[in-house]
Formats: C-alpha cells, sequence, structure tokens
C-alpha cells in the first residue's frame, strides 16, 4: 500500500447503527499477533437486508475478519455476537473437496449438519442440479475442473440452507464463465433468504453482487457503505487509492 | 559345504514340493504377524489421527517419542515382555511365555510406534487441508478423526503395511518370547537363525526366498496403493 496510512485511520461513520435489528454484531474485536494488530475493529454491526462485501488491500485483514466472524479463529479479544443462533457455512478461496465423489461431498456436508439420511438424497439432487454437476455425481470430486470444484464447494455449502454464507475471494482462481456461473449461485442464495458476507477484489463482481462494502485497511474498518456509493465516492483516501490502484491494473 | 547352486535348488524343491513342516512354519509366521499387525492398527490408527488433530501442551514431545519408538530394537522389546511374562513378572499368572500370543504381543509393541508415527504424519498433511472446511461445517477435533481417517485410507494402508514389513521380518523378539519351539512357536525368521547354525541351508534358504518374495510383494502392494492414494487425490 501506499504511503498514506496516517489518512488510513480516519474511520468513517457506519452507516445505519440504528436501523433494525443486526444480523452479526462485532464489539472491540482485537486479533494480535505479537506486537502487531491484525484485526482492530472496535465495533461492526452487520444488518440483513442485501449482500455484505468485505473489501481492501492485500494484507488488509479481510480474510481474518471473515474467519473471526465466523467462528473459525478465535479473536485475542472482544467478540462476535449473533441475533439468533444462525446456521452458518463458508466457502474458501481453494475449494476444500474430500476425497469422496462428487455426490458423497454434498452427502457428508448435510450428515454433517445432522440431515436424516432419508431426506439427503433428495437435497444432494437439487444441488447437485444447481451446479449442473448430476451427470458428475459418481465421479471423484477432485478430479472436477476448479470451476467445477468451487460451484460443488458452494452448493454444498447452500444445501444445508445456511442463514449466514461466508466466501473468501470464491472466483479469484476462476476463469470469467466459471466466475459468472458462482455469481449466479451467489445471487441466487441472496435471493432466497441466505445472508452473503463474502470477500473479494474485484470491483466489478462487488457491483454486480450489489449491497454494502466494508472497506478494511491494516486491520481496521475504514468505511461501511452501499457498494454505488463506495465505488463512486470514496469516503477515505485509502479506499480512493485502493480502487484507483484497482481500476487501473 | 554345499555350494550356493544346490543350496538354492533343494530350497526352491522344498517350496515347490509343499513340504508340510515348511509351510506349517509360513503359515504361524503369517499368523502371528498379521494379528500383531491388526491389533496394531486398531491402537496405532486412532491413536496417530487423534495426536495430529489434537493440540495439547507437550504434544511435540509425544510425537518425537513416538517418532524413536519406531526405532525400538526388536531384542529389547522382546526382552521387556519376557520380562513382564515371565513366571516372577506381573503377567506371569496368565502363562503366556513360549507361546504365539507372547509374539504376538511382542510383536504389537514393536510395530504400534510405526503405525501411530505414520498415521500421524499422513493425517496431520490431510488435516492441514481439511481443518477449516470440517471446523465450518461444525465438526470438533476429535470427531474429524474418523473423517480424516476414511479419507486417508489409502496412504495408512502403507503405513499398515509398514508395519507388516517390519514384523514379519523380526526375530530378536519373538525368538526370545517364543523361545522357537519347534511346531509350536518357530516362524519364517527364528527357523532360518537356528537352521543356519545347524548347516541346514535348504531349509533356511527356502524361508529366506519366501520371506524375501512376501517383502517384494508387500513393496509392491505399497507402491500400487500409492499409485491408488494419488489417483484418487488429484486424477
Amino acid at each position: 500500500m501506499r504511503d498514506t496510512a496516517a489518512h488510513d485511520l480516519t474511520v468513517v461513520p457506519i452507516r445505519g447503527e440504528d436501523t433494525g435489528i443486526p444480523i452479526l454484531t462485532a464489539t472491540n474485536l482485537l486479533l494480535d499477533k505479537g506486537d502487531t494488530a491484525l484485526l482492530d475493529i472496535p465495533r461492526l454491526q452487520v444488518q440483513n437486508h442485501g449482500p455484505t462485501l468485505i473489501m481492501g488491500p492485500n494484507g488488509a485483514g479481510k480474510s481474518l475478519l471473515l474467519r473471526v466472524l465466523h467462528g473459525l479463529i478465535r479473536p485475542t479479544r472482544g467478540q462476535v455476537s449473533l441475533a439468533e443462533p444462525f446456521d452458518q457455512a463458508m466457502v474458501f478461496q481453494r475449494p476444500v473437496l474430500l476425497r469422496r465423489s462428487v455426490a458423497g461431498n454434498v452427502d457428508f456436508v448435510l450428515k454433517s449438519a445432522g440431515i436424516p439420511r432419508r431426506h439427503r438424497k433428495a437435497r444432494v439432487a437439487r444441488a447437485l442440479a444447481q451446479a449442473g454437476l448430476t451427470d458428475l455425481a459418481r465421479q471423484s470430486a477432485r478430479s472436477l475442473s476448479g470451476g467445477e470444484q468451487q460451484k460443488l464447494a458452494l452448493v454444498s455449502a447452500l444445501a444445508r440452507k445456511p442463514d449466514i454464507l461466508f466466501l473468501d475471494e470464491p472466483t479469484s482462481n476462476l476463469d470469467p464463465t466459471a466466475t459468472q456461473s458462482i455469481e449466479q449461485l451467489i445471487a441466487q442464495a441472496n435471493r432466497t433468504g441466505t445472508k452473503v458476507i463474502m470477500v473479494t477484489h474485484d470491483a466489478g463482481q462487488a457491483k454486480r453482487i450489489g449491497g454494502e462494502v466494508i472497506f478494511m485497511n491494516k486491520g481496521r474498518v475504514i468505511e461501511q457503505t452501499p457498494i454505488q456509493h463506495f465505488l463512486q465516492s470514496p469516503k477515505s483516501d485509502a479506499a480512493r487509492h485502493y480502487l484507483a490502484g484497482g481500476l487501473l491494473i | 559345504m554345499q555350494n550356493f547352486a544346490s543350496i538354492f535348488s533343494n530350497a526352491i524343491g522344498l517350496i515347490w514340493s509343499g513340504d508340510p513342516a515348511l509351510w506349517a512354519i509360513i503359515l504361524l509366521s503369517l499368523q502371528v504377524s498379521i494379528a500383531a499387525v491388526l491389533i496394531a492398527a486398531v491402537i496405532g490408527l486412532p491413536l496417530g489421527a487423534a495426536l495430529a488433530v489434537s493440540r495439547f501442551p507437550g504434544r511435540q514431545v509425544v510425537i518425537v517419542l513416538v517418532n524413536a519408538l519406531m526405532g525400538l530394537p526388536p531384542v529389547v522389546v522382546g526382552l521387556m515382555v519376557y520380562l513382564m511374562l515371565s513366571n516372577a513378572g506381573p503377567l506371569g499368572v496368565l502363562q503366556l511365555l513360549y507361546t504365539p500370543t507372547a509374539m504376538i504381543i511382542a510383536q504389537v509393541v514393536l510395530v504400534t510406534p510405526i503405525v501411530t508415527a505414520l498415521t500421524r504424519q499422513v493425517i496431520e498433511t490431510l488435516d492441514a487441508e481439511y481443518h477449516e472446511h470440517l471446523r465450518s461445517i461444525g465438526l470438533s477435533r476429535l470427531a474429524t478423526v474418523p473423517v480424516l481417517l476414511w479419507d486417508g485410507r489409502f496412504a495408512l494402508m502403507t503405513a499398515v503395511l509398514a508395519g507388516f514389513g517390519r514384523a514379519i521380518a523380526e526375530v530378536g523378539a519373538v525368538i526370545i518370547v517364543g523361545g522357537n519351539i519347534n511346531h509350536v512357536t518357530r516362524v519364517m525368521t527364528t527357523t532360518i537363525a537356528l537352521e543356519t547354525s545347524k548347516g541346514n541351508l535348504s531349509l533356511a534358504m527356502a524361508l529366506g526366498t519366501v520371506l524375501l518374495i512376501m517383502a517384494v510383494a508387500v513393496n509392491a502392494v505399497v507402491g500400487l496403493l500409492g499409485l491408488r492414494a494419488r489417483q484418487v487425490a488429484y486424477a
């Protein structure tokens, strides 16, 4: 990042703190490693309307924040609280697939969610149809292409009908066609009431998916605004630099 | 002293003719070592996997210890098991000394660390890949053990076969606790040691040949399983 450190600390007031009940609230979040604070977020609220996109330069702490919110990483202090005991799922940058068949992977996720066997078969079939993988159901999951693997990971996560879906740059390794089908699945999940919280680097993708942006830099949340506002008139210097760089490259 | 060629042709003749004494020895060897490896697998696979996924103070020390136990000298294991099972020992009442059961016990002690240590390595690699996903879908660390064992099954077969290779080829422990009693506790390795010292080189060579063939076969199976594991992983 450029030498804008002084400006990065200007925190723009967070939007909508008084509208409705947030689905997820983080308070006094601190994650440090030695002397460096990897995350330092006094307060963050995520509402349940539209997707939430976490953006920011490399090393900003986006993936860490996502993992802390999902509960994979325990923060040094502070807490994340959910409005209700929501069911959550996560899709990783590199899809994690078990050494089983395509259908076996979906079935495993459903089984882990405690869904009885008699309901699983139909839901596995529906998930595979959604991803266009029905014909490959019995094939080894790890023999799929990168795009197919990520689609499988995504529909596996969605098969348990999570209330919140976390995605960590799910399309960063994919070609445009695969990216498009992943984005369609995400949009569909959003329409059917799953709260999408997603890390992305791609301003174009952010625009297509819509919702609000949480812009991070150096472990802090710099601004939280609707995507259109963010792309057209970012309030912080850091975000302006980030978007300028992001669009130039 | 017979020459090598005649010893070898006699040995082949013994194997080919289906000499009952020879085959009884081979069969006992297989029974003892297979039983020992199965028991070692039942203990070592879950133990190694649990060691791979657990985090506790002193874990690294335990790993170093288990790795070190892979190289246990068989005669020392034989001696320890002997002391345990001898009449004066704590398990003397069981009257197991000089029985195949005693030999199985000694080989279990030898093989379990091998299976445990190799399992720990295999599962730790797999866990590095899987653990965020498995945690994300709600499995506790220990609940991931069966999943990891199943998904690592091909690589783990090689761990078990490595244990079998160790057991079937080992002489020091079984000769001490088994006593090399004819028709009772005489296995391939102990027979080779005895017959060679008696000068009955044909029988020793016959058994040695069978042992070598088994070693090659085990390694071939390990190689094929490794190939299969890679296919499952990436193909």
